[in-house]
């Protein structure tokens, strides 16, 4: 498998009232091989949705390089810029506000083929119709209609076709079902893992539902604070964490299951992040770290290698056994 | 009074008033309370046949079996409403139906065409500065708020006597007054829709800022925008008959509302209804006006998803 | 602090301490009858299009000091129902039934006496710290006001008892806290706050609208924690709203499962996860990805919507989408049945696990309906 997009020191800042800089992603560097799915998860502020907007250029990094088969993205301008986006596709969290609200679903999923002037005619509409069963709606009947008219779910759905109608090759998926019911979140997981077989993708899933991230991913990536903790197959994260914060998170999840016993949150987890306006010098995460030492206020740890495929950026990281 | 929705979403409250047009709403609301429902009640619809009644009576003023609005002497001045003229004479024997009419086409006249220029101009410098926003967008809207600072009556004065007191030279100055708040009214509207997924999606599609804003943006932003430019037609036709009351409109003896209101205030004693008639009228439509307006825009607003 | 499972004896014999202004004998308290009792309540929205049945026929009963799981989606009714109980629904909602708090009838109370009740007996924590905290009123006033409305304290005992709370809350500097506004607080110390604010008067009941939904994972772990302390400490009974299996399955005594305005299922927590009768419960269950499953897991999704809930079938609300359905499952709607023995009541034709339940799945698996993807429309 070769490697289809490789992303180098990526760095987002942007400008927050009085003068201050959020420091939303911080060096973030990692390769997504063709046909697979990474997953980015990390909770609020960490910088995952800021980090799938900069490869997407909308809007461009402050700094760092983004090489899409093979073309450096963060240096294409205007036109350029545009003659790629065919080949790059996002999919938002919210799927009402994703539509625009005055135009009907068939027009939603044809925009693309209009913008690029794909095709005649009839093509196009086979083409509207071929994306539209795809993904399990009927053109006829909801071809006609407005997005208000359908559920969070539908609207997904139609999200969905209208990323895929100009055959792109990635697929950049913002928390596609984090509104959505647990039932539909299904549908849509399931929707989305046929789609990718259908037409050949290559995802990346952004999300904070580390089940939902572990379920669709080939290899899974934390975030914490604009930065990469750790990188690893998703067997691999979830059986045996690396980092601790990887740690702290896997045991908040709630689970569906009576006898385990809930939120087993070590006492150091306690207390608020800090502020992407003011991170934290050396590890991030060293202000809630049970493990944390001097070291790690001094030298900031690097993703390293600890197992074959299982990265890792700690000073001090959790142990296969431990 | 919102109710929720089956999936679980409580529906937004219509937004709030305009302060100009308080008053008049008020009053207007009180008529209808009784009928008030989301959707466009039978209120509305009254508004609209007056609307509609006065604009196809100003329109086809000249096919009507009208006396003429201009002739003096037809009979006895200050001849009170009933009998052979069905709204009476004016001080110098002009019919006052005829003028009322007459006058009803420079008040539409003025109300729509300097509305059309507000939309044309003003909507298309706030729709590049929201869509742009940064430079471009902070040195539109300066150049908007310089505008709004103006006091529009010395504004309106200097404009009509600079070039000559016409019809079109009010609308000119209606319009060009009315350029500033629809610049800003529709900048933030569509800053708001800018901000939207779809916008983001469009351009993640390739689509150029021109298509964006034609067909994604324009699309949403219209229709709340129409609203608020009916209310906006009501504010023309005031200022128009503020200006006709001042002498500053179209020259005597063309018939305008606030004209005739200014021609019959030393009357007021003992004919008070040449100044008074026109006055209703005024009122009336004004009214329709802006109850029309503000119906469609409780409606349009929260079905839109402009939320 | 970490969790704990939950055992039946657990409540019984504890000393409860005492937060300045409430006291209260855990062992007194279990002998009285019930908390709450909700007899057949129903809550409408009149709309346009015809009456919104947002909860049609809800029936539960909560003892002292115990917790009870409502699970649903969105459209379940489940929020509708948190608010039915309280008597918070919008101007026009329709109400009926029956709702008592410790023998008392609160359904039919005029504003009033019902505004005594709010706080002081019932309280309740909301989804949205942001939308629920008043953004212009700073922390203190916030907290203090329903401290010198119910209680009739002054106001330097109710600073100091707001200090208190917020200490206890978990919130650091709390003197400082009292006199900042909701925006300078993050997320989970804004749901902090409004614990505080909602646990401040002592109530004997806590109605937490999914009080987690809107905040990181870590933060939800720390907050469900929070709630638990706080219902131990003070023998609070809580109405656990949430859409989350998995916040129940380690925190409520007893768990009701909502479709479409209706209580489908109950029984004791270990119970429902272990024997699922209704076959929408197993839906859910089996729709959850977990982080135990290995990764391409096929999800078991159960396709289609929840019905209108203006426009009801007549038969059972989940037929359309389930994978057990029989005909007569669409002509007559099932009632809530009880297994006395082991409190598990289902709304099921043919329940899953039972004989006429594998039955009825092995004929539609011959008759190849379409059970995971039904149409949607």
């Amino acid at each position: 498998m070769s490697t289809l997009l490789e992303v180098r020191d990526l760095v987002a800042e942007y400008a927050a009232a009085g003068g201050n800089v959020v420091h939303a992603v911080s060096g973030v560097s990692f390769e997504v091989r063709e046909g697979e799915t990474l997953g980015l998860v990390g909770e609020s502020g960490c910088g995952k949705s800021t980090t799938g907007k900069a490869v997407m250029q909308m809007p461009r990094p402050t700094s760092g390089s983004v090489v899409f088969d093979g073309v450096e993205l963060t240096e294409l301008r205007g036109e350029e810029l545009r003659r790629v986006r065919p080949r790059l596709q996002m999919i938002f969290q919210d799927p009402i506000s994703s539509l625009n609200p005055r135009r009907r679903v068939h027009d939603i999923v044809g925009e693309p083929l209009e913008i690029w002037r794909v095709g005649s005619q009839p093509g196009r509409e086979a083409k509207i119709t071929e994306v539209m069963e795809a993904v399990g709606l009927d053109p006829a009947v909801t071809g006609r209609r407005l997005p208000h008219q359908f559920s969070g779910g539908q609207c997904q759905r139609i999200s969905i076709a209208r990323a895929l109608v100009l055959d792109p090759t990635l697929l950049i998926c913002d928390e596609p079902v984090s509104a959505l019911d647990v039932s539909v979140q299904a549908q849509i997981l399931n929707l989305l893992e046929d789609m990718k077989a259908r037409y050949r993708l290559t995802m990346i899933f952004i999300a904070h539902d580390l089940a939902v991230v572990k379920n669709v991913s080939d290899r899974v990536a934390v975030m914490y604070l604009g930065k990469l903790c750790e990188v690893a197959t998703p067997d691999a994260l979830y059986a045996a964490p690396a980092h601790h914060y990887t740690a702290a998170l896997l045991a908040s999840v709630p689970v569906a299951d009576p006898s385990v016993r809930p939120g087993l949150v070590p006492d150091a987890l306690r207390g608020e992040p800090p502020s992407p306006l003011d991170p934290p010098s050396g590890c991030r995460f060293r202000t809630r770290c049970p493990r944390a030492e001097e070291r790690c206020a001094a030298e900031e740890p690097l993703l390293r290698e600890q197992s074959p495929g299982h990265l890792v950026a700690c000073h001090f990281p959790l142990g296969p056994t431990e | 009074m919102p109710a929720p929705s089956p999936d679980g979403l409580v529906s937004e409250a219509p937004a709030g008033r305009d302060g100009q047009t308080t008053g008049v709403l008020a009053l207007g609301a009180i008529v209808v309370a009784g009928t008030r429902r989301r959707g466009l009640g039978i209120a509305f619809w009254l508004c609209v046949g007056w609307i509609g009644l006065v604009i196809l009576l100003a329109v086809f003023a000249g096919a009507l079996p009208l006396h003429s609005p201009d002739a003096t002497g037809l009979g006895p001045p200050r001849v009170a409403p009933g009998g052979r003229f069905w709204l009476g004479t004016d001080d110098l024997g002009r019919d006052m139906l005829a003028r009322l009419i007459y006058g009803a086409r420079v008040s539409m006249i003025v109300g729509f065409s300097s509305i059309a220029i507000g939309l044309v101009v003003g909507g298309t410098l706030g729709l590049i500065a929201g869509y742009y926003k940064g430079r471009i967008g902070t040195v539109i809207m300066g150049v908007v708020d310089v505008f709004l600072a103006f006091p529009a009556l010395v504004l309106a004065l200097a404009i009509v006597t600079f070039l000559g007191q016409s019809l079109q030279n009010v609308v000119i100055a209606i319009g060009f007054l009315s350029i500033a708040p629809i610049a800003r009214i529709i900048r933030s509207s569509t800053i708001a829709f800018s901000e939207r997924e779809f916008v983001i999606a469009a351009r993640a599609l390739g689509a150029r800022n021109f298509r964006i804003v034609t067909k994604e943006i324009l699309p949403n932003v219209v229709p709340p925008t129409l609203a608020y430019a009916l209310v906006y037609v009501a504010v023309a036709i005031v200022a128009e008959g503020g200006l006709s009351f001042l002498g500053l409109s179209v020259k005597p003896p063309t018939a305008s509302w606030g004209g005739m209101i200014n021609e019959g205030k030393t009357f007021l004693p003992q004919a008070p209804y040449i100044s008074l008639l026109p006055a209703a009228v005024m009122f009336i439509t004004v009214l329709a006006f802006n109850f029309a307006g503000d119906s469609l825009r409780t409606r349009l607003d929260p079905r839109g998803g402009a939320a | 602090m970490f969790g704990r499972a939950r055992g039946a004896g657990d409540l019984e014999t504890e000393v409860v301490e005492t937060e300045p202004g409430t006291a209260r004998m855990a062992t007194a308290e279990a002998s009285a009858g019930p908390l709450l009792v909700v007899d057949d309540l129903h809550v409408g929205f009149p709309t346009e299009r015809g009456l919104v049945r947002a909860v049609d026929g809800v029936s539960f009963r909560l003892e002292h000091g115990r917790t009870l799981g409502v699970v649903g989606e969105s459209g379940s009714g489940k929020t509708v129902l948190s608010r039915g109980v309280m008597g918070l629904l919008p101007p026009g909602a329709v109400r009926t039934g029956s709702v008592r708090f410790e023998g008392r009838e609160i359904a039919d109370l005029a504003p009033d006496a019902l505004r005594d009740v709010w706080g002081a007996e019932i309280a309740m924590v909301f989804q949205d710290p942001m939308t629920s905290l008043n953004p212009v009123v700073r922390i203190g006033r916030q907290i203090t006001e329903g401290l010198r409305h119910h209680l009739g304290m002054g106001k330097a005992e109710a600073r100091e008892t707001a200090v208190a709370l917020l200490r206890s809350v978990g919130i650091p500097e709390p003197e400082r806290r009292l006199e900042q506004y909701p925006f300078e607080l993050s997320g989970g110390m804004r749901q902090r706050v409004t614990i505080a604010i909602a646990i401040s008067c002592g109530p004997k009941l806590l109605l937490a609208d999914e009080p987690t939904t809107a905040l990181d994972v870590t933060v939800q772990a720390q907050i469900l924690n929070l709630l638990e302390d706080k219902q131990r400490e003070r023998f609070m009974a809580m109405v656990l709203v949430t859409h989350d299996l998995g916040v129940v399955a380690g925190r409520a005594d007893h768990v009701a499962v909502m479709y479409a305005g209706k209580v489908v299922e109950t029984a004791p927590t270990a119970e429902l996860f272990a024997e699922v009768r209704m076959p929408y419960t197993e839906a859910l269950l089996k729709s959850i990805p977990r982080t135990t499953d290995p990764s391409h897991t096929r999800l078991a999704a159960v396709g289609g919507r929840p019905p209108d809930l203006v426009d009801l079938p007549a038969g059972c609300r989940f037929a359309p989408r389930c994978p057990y359905a029989q005909p007569r499952c669409v002509a007559e709607e099932p009632p809530l049945r009880t297994d006395t023995g082991s409190g598990h009541a289902w709304a099921c034709w043919f329940p899953v696990g039972t004989p006429e339940g594998d039955d009825a799945l092995a004929r539609n698996v011959r008759a190849e309906r379409p059970q995971t993807l039904a149409a949607q429309a």
